[in-house]
């Protein structure tokens, strides 16, 4: 199992995108491909989960848009993603917030994290 | 037919710079001795064998010992015989991944995963009884009819039937390599590879 991982980390670029869990909110640019121009498409969101590791880790972000859901899951790793901004970190208890996906409106609100003074 | 001896790693995947995640088979393969020149005069066919895998002294028979000290290595667990090699070998020279390049296709034989005693949904992708109702029960994946009756008054041979499946040699053609490790004796190739993790794989030219 150690060589696999380490194999595959090895023939994956890893990417260093800031820190985030289940909870924050995120903003992910994404590129589009169409025919031979590029574009780059953002979606915001909270974040629900990150699942698996290594190369193959995803993460799956919810957004309500129009009044509708629409949940997307990216890949961690994968070149498409030009970049990953983390606008809130949000206060939740567990790693898998898909409880989220039963509330509307007031109570589908997740708290800020605050942090009192900066860490020594 | 050149080739190299290995040791199926395991299953992950890799991003294309297309952004493609492809899946893809870790294999590591040699270093493999040649232990044994074959000839057309002395053997009566050309061929190459070579070995892979330490194995202890103490589990090792005379006779193999002296087969592996004729050419200079310690005892290995499993040989193999290629018929040429591009370049000239001789007795105790190492091969190496470096014998595949990176976009090649090459030829994976391994011994496929044993499933036990299968029926013959499972054995022969026969479809069984598609309908549950209509007077059928107890036949679900039964295989019907095996052949006539009192004419020829007995079941061909090779017929496909229930039995044991799996444990075979099976050959993968056309793998793309999407990787060598050189420094690690690693190979990545696309797709699958017959075989549990940790079992031999051939792989061809």
């Amino acid at each position: 199992m150690d060589i696999i991982r380490e194999i595959s980390n090895e023939i994956n670029e890893i990417k260093d995108w800031p820190s985030f869990k289940a909870g924050d909110t995120v903003i992910v640019d994404y590129k589009i491909k169409e025919g031979d121009k590029e574009r780059i498409q953002s979606f915001q969101g909270v974040v629900l989960q990150r699942r698996n590791s290594g190369a193959s880790e995803t993460f799956t972000v919810r957004k309500i848009s129009g009044g509708i859901a629409v949940e997307r899951i990216f890949p961690v790793n994968t070149p498409f993603i030009d970049s990953i901004k983390v606008t809130k970190h949000g206060n939740v208890r567990r790693a898998r917030i898909f409880y989220l996906r039963g509330l509307r409106g007031k109570s589908a609100r997740i708290k800020e994290k605050k942090y009192f003074g900066a860490k020594k | 037919m050149a080739g190299i001896i290995g040791k199926k790693v395991g299953m992950t995947s890799v991003f294309s710079t297309d952004g493609k995640n492809i899946p893809c088979t870790i294999i590591q393969a040699g270093p493999c001795v040649v232990t044994q020149i074959k000839s057309e005069e002395k053997d009566g066919y050309e061929a190459i064998q070579i070995g892979f895998d330490e194995r202890k002294e103490k589990n090792t028979s005379k006779a193999l010992m002296g087969h592996f000290k004729k050419a200079k290595t310690s005892p290995k667990r499993k040989l193999v015989e290629f018929d040429s090699f591009d370049k000239d070998l001789n007795l105790g020279d190492e091969i190496t991944v470096e014998l595949f390049e990176e976009g090649e296709y090459i030829d994976a034989v391994g011994t496929s995963k044993g499933k036990g005693f299968q029926g013959v949904v499972k054995r022969h992708n026969f479809s069984g009884v598609g309908d549950a109702t209509h007077g059928q029960h107890n036949r679900l994946r039964a295989p019907g009819s095996i052949g006539a009756a009192s004419y020829p008054a007995r079941v061909f041979k090779g017929m496909k039937m229930a039995g044991r499946m799996g444990n075979d040699r099976v050959k993968v053609n056309n793998l793309q390599v999407l990787k060598v490790l050189t420094d690690k004796n690693i190979i990545v190739v696309k797709g699958s590879v017959p075989g549990a993790k940790g079992s031999y794989v051939i792989l061809e030219k």
